[in-house]
């Protein structure tokens, strides 16, 4: 099939789909008219259940928090598959050990990152660890963190010796992470016989130690996104380092 | 205008949908393919949203504030994060396809393939 009768198949296909989608979502309560009621029952029993106002915490981490076990392993096994994609091709290494090593990134480009890193850092691990209390969390903060250790390989010797840190490191930190939330998992079915059950003390609402094992999750989250991220951008990293050898 | 949420999910997943189609480069296939991902997170936050809710967050607000669906908000969450491990992939399959292909073309993977 040439493109352009491609084109035309798929525009004509999709322009059925299209309205037929627009159909379907007229059918759907008018915009602003959520109609509850899982929303409307966790916004009144979050509060004193779990000494906790951030709803979407504790939806993920505690109230749905098997989705979020199956979400971590699927992040798990997505980014070992990176790796192992990746890795193949690192044997081209051994070809080009007598190319010359790139030059060092500008002065300025490596003070930015040097200056860039320690506040990133510090940013990320506050998300981190008040995701029970304000927007944010694992997720999010684990991202940031992520973005201050690529920081750092900006701003050090990474590029010119055209490899990325320590790749053992990250896998580490990422499997940490997911070992972590898969025994807080553990520890509520061994602690009170239901699975991922919230054990812990419940503290004071509003205090950075509150809301039992959701600040928990939020850290063992926090570190395998880390490390996740990390690791996919590097071996993205050391494949365009590799692939352009001046 | 009720609508107009909705409307721009089903554009979204559309338009992206033609991207992948006739897309001629793996990378652009891979952004389109986000493109129609997108349509889902501007679903779900439309049908969690609720005229006047505050962010499900009680925080600085008393709790007998109406605030939007935190469910939906929850989905999306998980939404993104599948994306982007869905997006990590494929780009890890374009590169090997580069090197083992010499080419980012959809098309020309096919007729080597043949």
């Amino acid at each position: 099939m040439t493109r352009r009768a491609r084109s035309f198949v798929a525009l004509a296909a999709l322009g059925v789909l299209g309205a037929v989608l627009v159909v379907a979502v007229t059918g759907l309560e008018p915009f602003g008219h959520y109609p509850g009621p899982y929303g409307d029952v966790l916004a009144k029993v979050v509060p004193d259940e779990r000494h906790t106002g951030q709803l979407v915490a504790a939806t993920v981490f505690d109230y749905r928090g098997f989705d979020t076990l199956g979400e971590e392993m699927i992040l798990f096994a997505a980014v070992c598959g990176c790796a192992a994609l990746l890795r193949v091709l690192r044997s081209e290494r051994e070809e080009d050990e007598g190319a010359p090593a790139r030059p060092v990134p500008s002065f300025a480009a490596r003070a930015m990152s040097a200056a860039l890193v320690g506040p990133v850092m510090v940013l990320g691990a506050y998300v981190v660890a008040h995701g029970h209390l304000t927007p944010g969390g694992g997720f999010s903060g684990g991202v940031v963190v992520a973005g201050a250790l690529l920081l750092a390989y900006a701003g050090g010797q990474g590029l010119r010796l055209r490899r990325v840190g320590s790749i053992t490191m990250l896998e580490g930190t990422e499997a940490l992470g997911a070992a972590g939330f898969l025994a807080l998992a553990l520890a509520g079915l061994i602690a009170t016989g239901a699975l991922l059950k919230n054990f812990l003390a419940l503290g004071t609402s509003g205090m950075l130690l509150s809301a039992g094992t959701i600040p928990v999750g939020n850290v063992a989250v926090g570190l395998e996104v880390a490390g996740a991220v990390a690791l996919v951008f590097s071996e993205f990293l050391e494949q365009a380092l590799l692939e352009d050898p001046e | 205008m009720s609508l107009l949420a909705y409307v721009v999910a089903v554009w979204l997943f559309v338009v992206g949908i033609y991207g992948v189609v006739t897309s001629r480069h793996l990378v652009h296939l891979v952004m389109c393919l986000s493109v129609a991902q997108a349509s889902t997170y501007v679903l779900l936050l439309g049908i969690g949203y609720r005229k006047g809710g505050q962010a499900p967050i009680f925080g600085d607000i008393p709790s007998s504030t109406p605030v939007v669906d935190p469910v939906v908000q929850a989905l999306t969450l998980t939404d993104v994060v599948v994306g982007a491990t869905v997006s990590a992939l494929l780009l890890a399959l374009a590169v090997q396809a580069h090197k083992r292909f010499g080419s980012v073309d959809p098309d020309e993977l096919n007729a080597l393939r043949g």
